[in-house]
């Protein structure tokens, strides 16, 4: 499977050079840029770690590539990365941008459990065959 | 304040008929205080009666006036509880119609309750005979009114983070044919259309409990069709169950039914009321509920420009009332909306702070005071070949509603889905990469479609589908061009 988390997961995986034009755009707009890494999918994972702390006074998308390449050397492969734009105007003061860059290899995906209840009821969870794996060795 | 002094005098009170103009309800000279509501109203006046009359007799109509005096006008401070028109001028290229400005005293309404704000402004004076007809344009709400409401419990920023979707519109799809499915066939159609890319799916405004599909079948199938959706993609997925219903008993119950299934929206008609409407806000606030609006019925006093509301006014009063999403029109679609007139709608949805653009229909600066966004969805009669035009013309932070050109594609709902899907993330990608997306839209489109076969057929099937139809509510200004 292809969990279709992001902005662009719809798209062939996007090339170095998108990247770099997507963060161009985000910092023409003065927003912040971080680089998130995960071994745990879950569409209710909201906190990915983070590749230090996001790039506030970054002014050159080269910035980010070069980090992204410094990420991808330990994680490639092995873990799902994904690169935000955060926007600090008032009012606003959350994510403007959120897209995956990388992926494992293999997406083994999810399995749904139904627990029953009364009144035709049921309990819905979301579980990870990735995360069946202690984590760091999941992929 | 000429006018003061004239009605400050004893002849004033003499039993009798009077001219609302001299029982003061006009004064050209009144400056409006921060916190008094200001109102435009439209006015065409019967042949033969003045237009400040006309204005006058609306302000008094509308705030304390009856047709005669009355002695009991003494009893009170009645010079704070009149409205006062302080400005009439003639509607641009219409003749025998004026734009009446009439400011209210905060002190005339009650606090957080749309029903009572309504009441007061369009409650009686609609039917008022010395008017051929009497349209309400726009509201300045003051700051000071703005804060007694809630306004959305969620909001675009905090739907967004709930959702864990940024930087692109939502896509939804009303589940089509709108009667009829039972809740298993149902079901399918909100599973099929999840998986395949849309971000919600939505009952449709007449969609209640009927003999066809019981609400509660309903909400157990398309429940069961959400969780496997968000187990097929790893995304989470929303379906919009319709809790309008004849009591509030009814639609509380609907309402926890749908909180215990686990979803994460729930949606109401404007049918329902305002007070309804509020009742459910609240709700939605003490149960982290994102609350959708579907506009049902407002065309019946909206569209028509000389007569009725304007659909700017409703969706002011929906933000103080407290909705998370609010159908706002699509352009393009096959529903009424000048592009002009629907940006103003859309930004009254979305901005902290309107100032007056009367070239959108916006006439008054608007401070929303921190109350939170509400997300414009755009539904009816729109699809994938137009998704240049739909993110230039309605921007990011909406919802894009693809009923028919979603379920209606010939490799299935899925395909339709995933084909509207690729098409939006093709068109963000390329607008922030800087290209025109106006001017280069299909090529955008037709690029992407060469790896994606649901989106080449979506484009080929309905690549003649436009609605094109003049406007019936369109602005009365235009831009003037000031040589640079």
């Amino acid at each position: 499977m292809h969990i279709t988390q992001g902005t662009f997961s719809f798209l062939p995986d996007l090339t170095d050079e998108q990247i770099t034009a997507q963060a161009k755009y985000c910092l023409g707009k003065g927003w912040s840029l971080n680089i998130e890494f995960t071994d745990d999918p879950h569409p209710r994972n909201t906190y990915w770690e983070m590749w230090g702390t996001p790039m506030f006074d970054l002014k050159d998308p080269a910035g980010l590539m070069y980090e992204l390449a410094e990420c991808r050397k330990v994680h490639a492969g092995r873990a799902y990365i994904r690169v935000s734009a955060f926007d600090a105007t008032p009012g606003w003061e959350s994510l403007r941008l959120s897209f995956i860059t990388d992926r494992p290899a293999e997406e083994p995906g999810f399995m749904l459990q139904r627990q029953e209840r009364g009144g035709r009821m049921i309990a819905y969870t979301t579980r990870a065959y990735a995360a069946d794996r202690p984590a760091g060795a999941r992929y | 304040m000429g006018n003061v002094s004239a009605t400050a005098h004893k002849s004033r009170y003499d039993a009798g008929v009077m001219k609302y103009k001299e029982m003061g309800y006009f004064d050209l000279d009144y400056q409006p205080k921060n916190t008094d509501v200001l109102v435009l109203f439209r006015i065409t006046p019967q042949d033969g009666v003045d237009s400040e009359e006309a204005a006058a007799a609306v302000a008094g109509e509308s705030s304390t006036a009856t047709w005669t005096v009355v002695w009991t006008d003494r009893l009170t401070a009645c010079e704070t509880y009149r409205a006062k028109c302080y400005r009439v001028d003639p509607v641009p290229g219409q003749e025998g119609q004026y734009f009446a400005y009439i400011a209210y005293d905060l002190a005339l309404f009650e606090p957080g309750s749309i029903v009572n704000l309504s009441a007061s402004i369009i409650g009686n004076v609609f039917g008022f005979k010395p008017l051929k007809a009497l349209r309400l344009e726009d509201m300045r709400l003051p700051v000071a009114y703005v804060k007694t409401f809630d306004g959305p419990a969620t909001g675009i920023v905090v739907e967004r983070e709930r959702l864990d979707k940024f930087g692109r519109p939502l896509l939804g799809a009303t589940v089509k044919p709108k009667l009829g499915l039972s809740g298993r066939n149902y079901g399918r159609v909100v599973y099929e259309a999840l998986k395949g890319g849309l971000d919600f799916t939505k009952d449709d405004e007449n969609i209640n409990s009927q003999p066809f599909m019981h609400w509660r079948d309903r909400f157990l199938y398309c429940m069961e069709a959400v969780n496997r959706a968000q187990a097929m993609t790893g995304e989470v997925k929303g379906t919009y169950l319709n809790i309008s219903a004849a009591t509030m008993e009814d639609m509380y119950e609907r309402a926890e039914f749908a909180k215990e299934l686990g979803s994460a929206i729930v949606m109401i008609d404007l049918v329902i009321g305002y007070t309804a409407i509020q009742s459910m806000a609240k709700w939605a606030r003490r149960n982290d509920m994102i609350l959708h609006l579907h506009r049902a019925g407002h065309s019946t006093y909206t569209r028509q420009k000389s007569h009725g509301v304007s659909f700017r006014v409703i969706a002011k009063w929906m933000r103080l009332a407290g909705v998370d999403h609010i159908h706002a029109g699509t352009v393009v679609g096959k529903l009424e909306g000048d592009p002009f007139t629907t940006r103003g709608y859309y930004d009254i949805c979305r901005e902290t702070h309107n100032p007056m653009r009367l070239e959108h229909g916006i006439f008054f600066d608007q401070d929303w005071a921190g109350l939170r966004r509400m997300m414009p969805v755009a539904s009816g009669g729109i699809h994938a070949g137009q998704m240049h035009q739909l993110l230039d013309l309605l921007g990011e932070d909406c919802v894009l509603q693809f009923g028919g050109g979603t379920i209606g594609h010939p490799m299935g709902i899925a395909a339709g889905a995933t084909a509207n899907r690729v098409a939006l993330e093709a068109m963000v990608l390329a607008r922030n990469e800087g290209r025109d997306i106006l001017a280069e839209g299909p090529a955008i489109l037709h690029a992407a479609a060469r790896g994606c076969a649901p989106l080449a057929q979506a484009l080929e099937v309905w690549k003649d589908v436009t609605f094109n139809y003049a406007s019936t509510d369109t602005p009365d200004f235009v831009p003037t061009l000031t040589p640079a």
